[in-house]
Order: structure tokens, then sequence, then C-alpha cells
């Protein structure tokens, strides 16, 4: 019975120690928040074994996500990619450039007034499709779009 | 030392339009150098951007983010003065965090 008390104890007063040091900023809320990498998206070779390891299954192609890219990219080592999604309640956007050799680029989870907007750039290894996936209220959301590239930026 | 993130915070309307920018070579581990070596992978795998403490975008990143990355970002519900905060963290566990206030619209 004491041992229970004691470890209740250690318990309350390490959460109550967060919510404190949280609450003072000494803490970085972003040490708190940080997701874990998701190693097995990342190192996928394929795009389907990527968008499985995300969770992404039972795609919507939707046309209120927009891709803004170029459509002949000279230099594949910086492509300018904006995705924008009107779905209401977007949680998150992933980015997958298709041929590369590991697809999947990046993933944005969006929270506490984020808009649905991520702008970056891309290395691309090839012509090929950029494709968008979209998270909203627990479905998958896609759009694709081809960017035609020059010179690859892999190498 | 990673060197500091250009940050530009400026408000549209009620948005807060975030453009960063960061200093990372962003090593894919598939290029050489002249001797022939792979240059071993180096790269930022982890953005969390916060307003006012709160975090709003929380970014994995894999190689294929161009080298200096760049990366824009909207911020529903921003008023001029409120704090963005931007913190990445590479493969290496370097980590760099820097803020600014938002900009009133121009």
């Amino acid at each position: 019975m004491n041992e229970l008390r004691r470890t209740f104890l250690k318990v309350s007063g390490g959460a109550g120690a967060l919510a404190l040091a949280t609450a003072a900023g000494v803490l970085k809320p972003a040490a708190v928040a940080a997701a874990e990498w998701n190693q097995d998206a990342f190192a996928a070779k394929a795009v389907a074994d990527a968008l499985k390891s995300l969770g992404a299954t039972n795609l919507i192609e939707s046309k209120d996500i927009v891709i803004t890219a170029p459509e002949i990219a000279e230099n594949g080592a910086v492509v300018p990619v904006a995705v924008a999604s009107k779905i209401p309640n977007t949680q998150s956007i992933s980015i997958l450039s298709e041929k590369n050799p590991f697809p999947l680029a990046a993933s944005f989870a969006i929270a506490n007034g984020g808009e649905g907007y991520v702008s970056t750039r891309l290395k691309m290894g090839e012509t090929s499709n950029v494709r968008a996936v979209v998270k909203a209220d627990g479905k998958f959301y896609t759009a694709a779009k081809e960017v035609k590239v020059t010179i690859g930026g892999c190498g | 030392m990673a060197e500091p993130m250009k940050i530009r915070a400026t408000l549209q309307g009620d948005v807060a339009d975030v453009r960063i920018l960061m200093m990372h070579p962003m090593e894919t581990g598939q290029r050489k150098d002249s001797n022939g070596q792979v240059i071993p992978l180096h790269f930022i795998k982890n953005v969390v951007v916060t307003h006012n403490g709160k975090v709003v975008l929380d970014a994995q990143w894999s190689q294929a983010v161009s080298r200096n990355p760049f990366l824009g970002v909207r911020v529903k519900g921003a008023k001029a003065g409120d704090k963005i905060g931007v913190t990445w963290t590479d493969n290496k566990g370097d980590k760099r965090s820097d803020e600014v206030a938002v900009a009133a619209s121009s």
C-alpha cells in the first residue's frame, strides 16, 4: 500500500512539475510536442509503402488541394512547391515526389490555428508527379501535379 | 553552432504570413566529394513553429528538402506583436531556435 502511494505521488508530482515548467516557459513546448520522426515512411522507396506508413489509405482525389509548383523546373535541386488545402479541419499535409529515391519529402502536422498552407523548396531527381496528401477529420485526400525537371537535383 | 534563421512574419488581415529561411547543408547522403567518398546524410528532421508558445506546425522532413531550406506558413488569428518561434533539429542532434514578433501589415 505504501508503495502504491509512493508511485502515485511520484506520477502526479512529475506531471505537475511538467505543467509548471511549460507554463513558466522554462521547458520549450516544442520539446514536448515534437512528434516521433516517421522512420518507416521516410525510408520507404515506393510511393505506396510511404503512404501506408503514413496511415494514408482510401485516398480521395480532391480539387480543394491546390499545388503550386513550376511546370518546368530547370534546377531539380531547388523546386518551389506550395500546397494549400481548402478542406476544413486540415490536420496534416504530406508532400511526395513520386520518382525520388525516397518519395516522401516532408510531412507537416498543423494545429492551433495554423492554416492549411505550407510552402517550401524540394529536391527532385527527375520529372515526376508531386503529390500532396492531406489528412482532414481522419480522412485522406490527395492531389498531384507533374513537374518536368531539366537537371536532376539528387546527385 | 548553427547559423541563425531569417524569419519574417507580416500580418495580412488576421493571418500572419510567416517566411523562414534556415541555413543548413541538407546533405542527401548520395553525393560524393572530390575523393569519391560519399558525403554522409546531414539534414533537418524536425521543424516546429509556435505562435505565442502554442505549436501551430510540426514538420517532419527528409533529405529531399533543398539546401538552406525555405518554409512558408500562415497562422490564423494572429495580432501584431505576437511571438512566432521556430526550432529545428537535424539528424545529428544539432538545434537552433529563433523568435520574431509579427509585424503589422505595411
